[in-house]
């Protein structure tokens, strides 16, 4: 285990909003103050008390649709600094296109492009340099991947190896698909027997109360 | 025929659960990742020193099997593997040398006068850069450099003297000896 400094702040500080506005207004309709104990310790009273001044008994359905709004608003977030881009827009547009493919290897599962870890940033100012000094983008990507591997591609290359990850479910599917054909075809295919006498009288009964 | 299907979820279930019963083996850390650099020539780097005025370069290190750690100041498991470098450097006579990755260097000294200083020279990557041509993606990182200037090993996060005891040191015996 080594040490990775992993900045995932925006959604973190968005469900502190959340669970912070969600406590407050619960609290201004009177719910933790009538059950007494909420279990929030100082810190959800703290709440309690500033959002009753702050909102008072009308604004009630706002803070949510703030706190929704602040949401919407926090979707596309980019970890690219402005130091680090590029000044032609061309080579920055082919960066970010590149960044978007490779993993950050402190988060694991987000892209550079979105990675607040400083390995991220290191990596995009490498990036950068690389398509600066005349790289395509196949060998600035293959510089990034002949140091960290193929695991730096969020989309791994098809090669042998990775075959049963690409072709597996495909194969796992059809087998599937093969297997119920076969099953289907080899079906006894039995004609229904027909109704005894008792069914036959049960089922004119039956019709008879429909009409 | 019949029964042999019926035992197909069962088999699927073993397989299954073995695989997460060998994935949960102590020792194993799912995030750590084979080094692609392993076999490879060492990249070249040419290093500031944290003291004395001779660089930290890979030429200068040629010629004998040498072990680098990145380290920094800011890092906590650096602080867990000290006790095991500075035993590596006193009773074992390692030629231990030490990167300073992405750390202000009065820190990184800062850090060595508190623990103690286990290496024979330590350079400064302030930028990472060297760390980056390394294929180092958090500190603390060790590598085995063979007398060419190969890499031959790379050990991620804190040494255990386990590591040291069972890898490291035979490794180096071998790399000397040949």
């Amino acid at each position: 285990m080594a040490f990775r400094v992993c900045f995932d702040s925006s959604p973190t500080v968005m469900a502190r909003f959340i669970r912070a506005t969600y406590t407050g207004t619960a609290a201004a309709w009177g719910g933790p103050e009538k059950r007494g104990h909420d279990g929030g310790g100082r810190y959800g009273r703290k709440l309690f008390r500033y959002r009753v001044n702050m909102a008072g008994r009308s604004g009630l359905g706002v803070i949510p649709l703030v706190a929704l709004a602040f949401l919407l608003l926090a979707a596309p977030v980019f970890a690219v600094e402005p130091s680090e881009r590029l000044g032609d827009p061309a080579l920055e547009a082919r960066a970010r296109a590149i960044s978007g493919e490779l993993r950050c290897l402190v988060c694991q599962n987000e892209s550079i492009d979105e990675s607040g870890a400083s390995l991220a940033h290191d990596i995009r100012v490498f990036l950068r340099e690389r398509l600066s000094a005349g790289d395509s983008d196949a060998q600035a990507m293959g510089a990034v991947v002949s140091r960290y591997g193929d695991f730096v591609l969020l989309r791994p290359p098809v090669k042998p190896a990775t075959w049963l990850l690409w072709f597996g479910p495909v194969t796992l599917l059809g087998l599937g698909f093969v297997g119920t054909v076969v099953w289907l075809r080899r079906r006894p295919v039995v004609p229904p027997a027909p109704l005894s006498a008792a069914e036959q009288a049960e089922l004119a009964k039956l019709m008879k109360d429909e009409g | 025929m019949r029964r042999l299907i019926a035992l197909i979820p069962l088999a699927l279930f073993l397989v299954v659960a073995g695989y997460f019963a060998w994935s949960l083996r102590p020792g194993y850390d799912p995030q750590a990742l084979p080094s692609v650099m392993i076999d490879r020539e060492a990249p070249d780097f040419d290093l500031p020193p944290l003291s004395g005025d001779s660089r930290l370069s890979l030429a200068s290190l040629k010629g004998k099997p040498v072990v680098i750690n990145f380290f920094a100041y800011w890092c906590v498991p650096c602080r867990q593997e000290h006790p095991v470098l500075m035993k590596l450097a006193q009773t074992d006579k390692i030629a231990l040398f030490g990167i300073a990755y992405e750390d202000k260097p009065e820190d990184s000294a800062r850090l060595l006068a508190q623990l103690g200083n286990p290496y024979q020279r330590v350079g400064i990557d302030r930028d990472g850069r060297t760390g980056l041509n390394f294929g180092v993606y958090g500190v603390p990182e060790t590598y085995v450099i063979d007398a060419s200037g190969h890499i031959r090993k790379r050990f991620v996060g804190p040494l255990s003297a386990t590591d040291v005891n069972e890898q490291l040191l035979p490794m180096l015996r071998r790399l000397g000896g040949s």
